[in-house]
């Protein structure tokens, strides 16, 4: 192929900053005189087979934005002034250094909480950090209900003993072409709408192939129409937050028409007794009650999905988001396993980390190897949550978002003196009740942030702000699913370091066992990359990814060939080696060992009052292709093709309210009001409005009070706290909130 | 005058708009202007009660990636298309294609 003279390719992968999302796709990168001057789709990775996204391919204006962070700065002034100085990498670890080891002596290392955003590259180094600086403390501040994926994982975990994803061929390295490969005759899509992102490492666009290629027909479970939802065979256009109900209606259709897989549930279940028993309190009349979806369409939805051969179940957000969401996921967890359709081609299969490898060391074994007994014991005992929620201990051994803005505030039981806050824009993203989030977190008295621009969160709260590299300025790796995966560092941007650099320096100032343990961050990288027996360079030579091998990590029919047991034996990875369909886990967490729905905490039925004044149901959260959360909002081919914080209202309730189509609104409730530019949309129920998160205007005044407009535009001020769910993960209220509609009368509002 | 164009299966084509940023990186656009741009419709249907489509709609900077295709690659909207929902190729061989399949759309752009 003819190139320019002095262009230099450089085949990488994504997941991290600059794209921004969870998909671990191929690109390639073109370099001329150390500039990135184009990115192109590797054809050659089975991710994504030559694609990209909008994100990735505007990522020469992202990396040389002239608001791009490039050097470490000082906050000069007051805190919220606005006004920063550069300082060297230096200076800027010393005082790092200095402040952390000061809080450490005088109030212990949980004093301390260590604050990700969304799950990219972050989640190694910042547990990395973490762990080494001695604090138990790392949390997803602000998620409240900590509503991603982390219910959908913990109820996988409980039922199956492992994690399970639809199977869209993405183990398999000549994807759909591989003999082993089935399309599924049937794609159940819950709560997601995958085409605009790849999240929990995932393709969105996979679910288009299997439609496009493989003739999969769609069961679309959404309160919105979506294209999605206009090609699928049935749509159940439900009430957000009764998922759970739904669930719990078609697994009554499935068990009461006796469609489930009878020899597999004799052979590989548990507790389906107990299931039937529970799902006789969910009759799809009842179920079409507390849904708004029709009886006959639920009991359609499920003999198709019960019928078909195989059948695959892909999920989002909204299952996490749910009340109890832990509960509703296992609901869901229940649909694949009692139709058969576990670790099957085209079905749900059993995803583990490729090669066995994961980015940091997160079993207790592993922990204990590196910090001791007496650091773990301490740690799950002070962890915020742990003594609340059993989860927290038994599961997901990060700190609670609710609670941990709780303990911040109250400085009990004991204080938190400082944050160290890294690729989360939280002001401006997942903080729920934003205003009690931003007063809180002002009382710290040490706060640092690593972020690629500023933003009103590093504008409101840092003491010290670091500049992060894009995946095209590092060296990284990645392991989520398969591929495994590594990210080349093709250019440099300023003084900007990877989270991994970063961390790596601060650990080793904070605990000297780092500098023994490891002279490098390649050499821990290539540590961590032992398990599938490579390197850092092996990998990048043969481009960046490797597809898992037979055995563990592979599928199919693992449970058949006794590879997902640490006995050897056949069957699944829980107590009684089956599936567990009440679940045992669940029984020792002190939750109901079986599914059970949960209304919405702010609903028509449960709060019929507040209903009367705030007669709509706000969703929030859903995805466009072209922004990702809080970023992207400066980038200029991105940000044209949505310039405006639009909410979606229906016609008939645009017309009853005397709303017209580009009208400022506010949508509020007793919580406060947000800024919006009216869009009219079939898409949505007329008893619903649709808007996009993450809004804050980087071309404003970004110094207080005013902090690129976060105050008129996040929507998450609107959103209650804490969670709506007895485990403590899920029930998030960021698409069940009630509220109302109301036009701004001036030119722009 | 070339013997080349596009074809577009708009049934599949979900609105991403990669297509659009593809051509702009491609081809130094500013904000504002593309070879290609994605129009929505959104309306109520007789079987259903919404239809939702998408279609790209190469303007009149569209060159079909002269460049590009001179090497043997394909134009970058191609290339990057998601769905995987656009074609390009020579225009009587789309129209056969064309043939087999409905909702498709033809474009010689120049």
């Amino acid at each position: 192929m003819k190139r320019d003279k002095g262009i230099q390719e450089f085949k990488t992968s994504t997941w991290s900053a600059g794209a921004g999302c969870h998909g671990g796709c191929g690109q390639k990168l073109q370099v001329k005189n150390g500039r990135l001057i184009k990115v192109e789709g590797n054809e050659e990775h089975p991710w994504n087979q030559g694609r990209a996204c909008p994100r990735v391919l505007a990522l020469t204006q992202f990396m040389y934005h002239p608001d791009r962070l490039t050097q470490p700065l000082k906050r000069v002034g007051a805190r919220g002034e606005g006004k920063f100085a550069p300082i060297s990498w230096s200076e800027a670890y010393d005082f790092c250094e200095e402040k952390l080891k000061a809080i450490r002596d005088r109030d212990g290392a949980e004093a301390v909480v260590f604050v990700q955003g969304t799950g990219r590259d972050i989640g190694g180094p910042i547990t990395f950090l973490a762990n080494n600086y001695g604090s138990p403390n790392v949390s997803q501040l602000g998620l409240s209900g900590q509503s991603c994926y982390t219910p959908r994982l913990a109820a996988m975990k409980s039922t199956v003993g492992d994690f399970c994803v639809f199977d869209a061929s993405q183990f398999l390295e000549k994807r759909y072409d591989d003999p082993a490969y089935s399309y599924p005759e049937v794609i159940l899509v819950w709560g997601a709408n995958p085409p605009p992102t790849c999240a929990d490492g995932f393709f969105g666009h996979w679910i288009v192939d299997c439609m496009r290629r493989g003739g999969s027909q769609i069961i679309c479970i959404e309160p919105r129409h979506t294209w999605l939802s206009s090609r699928a065979k049935y749509h159940l256009q439900l009430r957000p937050g009764t998922d759970g109900a739904l669930a719990l209606g078609m697994l009554n259709v499935i068990i009461q028409e006796g469609l489930y897989d009878q020899a597999f549930v004799e052979r590989w279940t548990v507790g389906f007794d107990r299931l039937r028993k529970r799902v006789q309190e969910y009759p799809p009349a009842r179920v079409a009650a507390i849904t708004w979806v029709p009886e006959e369409l639920i009991v359609a939805a499920a003999r198709l999905y019960a019928t078909a051969k195989p059948a695959g179940l892909h999920w989002g957000l909204a299952v996490d988001m749910a009340p109890e969401g832990t509960s509703v996921a296992q609901a869901l967890t229940h649909l694949w396993s009692i139709t058969g359709n576990v670790d099957i081609p085209g079905g749900n299969v059993i995803a583990r980390p490729s090669h066995g490898v994961t980015t940091y060391p997160y079993t207790t074994e592993e922990l204990v190897a590196l910090f001791g007994q007496e650091h773990m014991d301490r740690a799950s005992q002070k962890r915020i949550g742990a003594d609340r929620y059993p989860m927290v201990k038994g599961f997901r051994a990060w700190a609670h978002p609710d609670l941990t803005i709780e303990q911040i505030d109250s400085g009990k039981p004991y204080p938190i003196r400082a944050a160290w806050i890294q690729s989360a824009n939280l002001l401006a993203g997942q903080a729920a009740r934003t205003k009690f989030h931003y007063e809180a977190l002002k009382k710290l008295e040490f706060v640092v942030v690593v972020d690629l621009f500023h933003n009103p969160t590093t504008m409101a709260l840092a003491d010290i702000v670091l500049p992060a590299a894009t995946f095209a300025e590092k060296d990284s790796f990645r392991s989520w699913w398969a591929p495994l995966g590594v990210i080349q560092k093709a250019v440099q941007v300023g003084e900007c370091k990877s989270d991994w650099e970063i961390n790596f320096e601060m650990a080793r100032r904070l605990n000297p066992d780092v500098g023994r343990r490891y002279a490098t961050v390649m050499e821990l990288f290539n540590r961590r990359l032992a398990n599938a027996d490579t390197t850092f360079d092996q990998m990048v030579a043969r481009g960046c990814w490797a597809m898992p091998p037979e055995g563990a990590t592979k599928p199919y029919r693992r449970h058949e060939r006794g590879l997902l047991r640490p006995d050897g034996s056949p069957g699944f990875n829980t107590p009684s080696g089956k599936i567990e369909l009440w679940s045992t886990a669940f029984e020792g967490w002190g939750l109901d060992p079986l599914p059970f729905y949960r209304e919405p905490a702010q609903s028509p039925v449960s709060t019929p009052e507040l209903f009367a004044k705030y007669p709509l149901i706000l969703i929030s959260g859903s995805r466009i292709s072209t922004l990702f959360h809080s970023e992207h909002r400066m980038i200029p081919w991105l940000r044209e093709k949505h310039p405006d914080p639009l909410v979606d209202i229906h016609p008939d309730t645009a017309r009853d309210s005397g709303l017209r189509e580009g009208d400022w609104v506010y949508i509020e409730n007793d919580l406060g009001r947000v800024r919006r530019k009216v869009k009219l949309s079939l898409t949505v129920h007329p008893q619903m409005i649709n808007t996009v998160h993450g809004w804050w205007m980087p071309e404003e005044e970004g110094a207080e009070p005013h902090l690129f407009g976060v105050w008129s535009y996040q929507i998450n001020q609107l959103i209650p706290g804490p969670q709506e769910s007895g485990s403590g993960f899920g029930g998030g209220q960021y698409k069940t909130t009630l509220v109302r509609l109301s036009r701004i009368n001036e030119e722009k509002g | 005058m070339s013997r080349h164009g596009l074809l577009i299966d708009y049934h599949y084509c979900t609105g991403c708009q990669t297509c659009e940023v593809a051509c702009q990186q491609e081809h130094g656009h500013p904000p504002g202007q593309s070879g290609i741009k994605v129009t929505e419709f959104v309306m109520k249907g007789r079987t259903k009660p919404v239809i939702i489509d998408h279609l790209p709609f190469p303007t009149e900077l569209c060159i079909l990636c002269a460049g590009r295709t001179s090497r043997g690659e394909l134009p970058a909207c191609v290339k990057h298309c998601q769905a995987n929902c656009m074609q390009f190729g020579l225009l009587p061989e789309l129209l056969e294609e064309m043939l087999k399949r409905p909702r498709t759309v033809l474009f010689r752009p120049r």
